[in-house]
């Protein structure tokens, strides 16, 4: 395991050599290309797809690109004056936003359970374990009837606020905080004279980073890919994030034609940020996942 | 709430008013501070899908300073539907105004969801609807749950070009429309004159509609279930015998496959409604110009029968606390001559006051721009709509027509058809009653 934490870091004649001694299996990389092929398939279809205008969608060859995509960016950002871009405005911000403040919340409520010793801390952490297991869907619901009650629905706080807490984002901030954090680190700042507060911010947080950037991550997806609360919270389709928007095109009722080549556009381009995101993160993501690996 | 709601669900219709009369009471005092909020601006939420609607409310907003509509757009009547109800159970967030379609008014009503508009004066607006239209508002009781905004009186487009290559004319009985799909298939074995669509249970309700079938009923204090009644054996019969014979073709409308046909043209015909251009502009632009327009095929000759697909009416839901400003804006969207024209020319509906016809539904749509006649064939199509009644669980027969229907299709055998029909007939029955309504 540990070999395969420190790969990435080894120099790079070590990689040559080892590549001299392992020649590569014909299956193996026909089994990989063939993985390859599943994942892209779908993202080239929607690449060619976009290119193409309303009455070439279905009629041309599916994988043969055409000369629209200009025209259906234009049409796409007029639509309704430029709601998909509200919308991917509104994604930013519940993404952004959600993901950055469950990460504080996941690292200081990890951190406590972690490096604190209060009456209940099994009781607490049990209870979280439970919340793992109970998928977000199912309290979608419930969760309406709540801010319901304090009239907070079809606002940005009704699908904020529900994705602040993730249990799954602090369960792993504790595994990680007692993991990368020495007792003996946050006795010493005590003994210095910090605050506990001082000592999380300062302290902590540093020592954490890595795992705190898969805690954001994750939420940052979970909460772009999520439909179903903010379908169920939202009846403004300016607050929509871009998921609920782009469902919306398709399901127009029956009166009103599908607008699937403005929907494919907006596919398109609501993966770019994704993309971006991940290229920049990636470094963070798998150093940590080998290491939470080993740790766990 | 579940309690509360199969109470009020028990005695049927009796108690549908009874609901909502005890859902307005609160309205009343609301109706009391009305009169002190009448001086100040107010703002009404108003939940409709309609394209461009928001358009036709900034005319509203204005001349009229004090009552500021803003549209929230939303995604087709179901998912309003389910919003709303969620949000009058959670009891806030419902809008003060949704667009509602008829077949979900029964729905809201018993789920205590929508304001009885009678005593806010909304009888002064009947003269400007056709009975049908009416009917399907007030559910025949003295309450008025909703004022009807637009219908779908059901149309036949077919391609004139192939039928004239054919030597064929438009069809104007059943009979003769089954001789055009077998010639016109014959001609060309990719082509056929339309498809049964298991996915449209509105489309299906609607030709049972004109055949004289009325899927639900009220007498008294219950419900009856008439589905599988002779009306609708009859049509159900009709389409299992084309899709048996493979004349017409057994997928459903909506999907990239069938977008394609029409605009490829190997689907030349459609029995749609009459909304229609608007779908068939987006899906089929390359064929513009070789369409024509007609009413229904008849299933006796010289008959003028029809059935509605789609259509809605506006109301107020239980929750708002404005109702006579909301009454106001509802008079003047459905029943107003400038309003009345934007609905047509800007959102694109075909409204339902009868005096559109004369002064908003001039010019035929653009997509049958060469067809001057079209707006004279949609108002015979419009008069000619049977009465229909819905139910309060409309959804559960929708989704039983889905899955009995897509397996009939699929299987090509008439005798499918049939027990499809009697399997919707059962579901919903069974449905009613675990629901806790009367049902007779």
């Amino acid at each position: 395991m540990a070999t395969i934490a420190t790969t990435p870091v080894l120099p790079a004649t070590t990689r040559t050599r080892r590549g001299h001694a392992e020649r590569p299996s014909a299956f193996g990389t026909a089994i990989l290309l063939l993985g390859v092929v599943y994942c892209l398939l779908p993202v080239v279809w929607v690449v060619m797809a976009s290119t193409k205008n309303g009455s070439e969608l279905f009629s041309t060859f599916t994988f043969a690109p055409s000369t629209h995509l200009l025209d259906n960016i234009v049409e796409l950002t007029q639509y309704r004056g430029g709601l998909f871009w509200l919308w991917m405005l509104n994604t930013a911000i519940y993404a952004g936003v959600g993901a950055l403040v469950s990460s504080l919340v996941s690292a200081l409520s990890g951190y406590v359970l972690a490096k604190f010793d209060f009456p209940g801390k099994g009781v607490v952490f049990g209870i979280l374990l439970m919340g793992v297991l109970v998928p977000s869907v199912i309290l979608a619901i419930p969760q309406y009837f709540l801010l319901a009650q304090i009239g907070l629905t079809n606002t940005y706080w009704s699908v904020l606020l529900p994705q602040l807490i993730s249990p799954y984002g602090i369960y792993l901030a504790r595994i990680y905080a007692a993991a990368a954090i020495p007792t003996d680190v946050v006795e010493a700042a005590r003994t210095e004279g910090a605050g506990e507060l001082t000592t999380f911010f300062r302290i902590a947080i540093p020592m954490m980073a890595p795992g705190l950037v898969t805690i954001f991550l994750f939420q940052f997806v979970a909460i772009w890919n999520n439909f179903l609360l903010p379908y169920i919270m939202l009846g403004d389709d300016h607050l929509f994030p871009i998921t609920v928007g782009l469902s919306g095109l398709l399901n127009q009722g029956a009166t009103v034609p599908a607008l699937y080549t403005l929907v494919i556009t907006g596919a398109l381009l609501s993966i770019v940020p994704l993309i971006i995101l991940f290229l920049a993160l990636q470094r963070f993501w798998r150093v940590d996942l080998a290491a939470g690996a080993v740790k766990a | 709430m579940r309690i509360a709601f199969k109470a009020g669900a028990l005695a049927a219709v009796a108690a549908l008013a009874l609901t909502t009369a005890a859902c307005s009471s609160p309205a009343s005092t609301g109706d009391t501070d009305g009169a002190s909020s009448d001086s100040g601006p107010v703002n009404l939420t108003y939940w409709a899908w309609a394209p461009n609607m928001d358009k036709v409310v900034d005319i509203w907003n204005k001349s009229h300073p004090d009552i500021t509509v803003t549209v929230n757009k939303q995604d087709g009547g179901d998912a309003a539907v389910t919003k709303l109800l969620t949000a009058i159970k959670a009891g806030s967030g419902a809008p003060d105004l949704m667009q509602a379609e008829y077949q979900k008014i029964p729905t809201l009503v018993s789920a205590g969801a929508l304001k009885d508009l009678s005593k806010l004066g909304a009888a002064s607006t009947k003269s400007d609807f056709t009975a049908g239209a009416w009917n399907a508002v007030t559910l025949g009781s003295s309450a008025i749950y909703a004022v009807p905004q637009d219908t779908g009186p059901m149309m036949f487009y077919y391609r004139k070009d192939v039928f004239k290559k054919l030597g064929l004319k438009a069809p104007a009985t059943w009979d003769d429309y089954a001789k055009a799909a077998e010639v016109i298939h014959k001609a060309d074995p990719t082509q056929y004159l339309g498809t049964f669509s298991s996915g449209d249970p509105g489309w299906f309700a609607g030709l049972t509609q004109q055949a004289g079938a009325s899927w639900w009923s009220i007498s008294g204090q219950s419900w009856g279930v008439d589905i599988d009644s002779a009306a609708s054996k009859k049509v159900a019969s009709y389409w299992g015998g084309l899709v048996q014979k493979g004349v017409i073709d057994n997928d459903p409308m909506y999907t990239p496959a069938w977008n394609a046909a029409l605009n490829d043209g190997k689907q030349v015909g459609w029995i749609s409604a009459v909304w229609g251009p608007g779908v068939l502009a987006g899906n089929a632009g390359k064929t513009k110009g070789d369409w024509a327009a007609a009413t229904l095929p008849q299933w006796t000759a010289g008959a003028n029968a029809n059935g509605n697909w789609g259509g809605s009416s506006t109301a107020v839901t239980a929750q708002s606390e404005h109702p006579q400003q909301a009454m106001q804006f509802i008079k003047w969207l459905n029943t107003d001559p400038t309003a009345v024209k934007a609905l047509a020319q800007i959102a694109n509906i075909y409204p339902a006051d009868v005096h559109a016809t004369d002064s908003a539904l001039t010019t035929a749509p653009d997509f049958f721009s060469d067809q001057s006649d079209f707006y004279q064939v949609a108002a015979k199509a419009s008069a000619a709509v049977q009465p229909f009644t819905y139910g309060p669980n409309v959804n559960v027969a929708y989704s039983a027509y889905t899955d009995a229907f897509a397996k009939a299709a699929q299987a090509k055998q008439q005798s499918q058809f049939l027990s499809a029909l009697s399997s919707m007939q059962s579901t919903t029955t069974s449905d009613l009653k675990k629901s806790g309504f009367s049902v007779k």
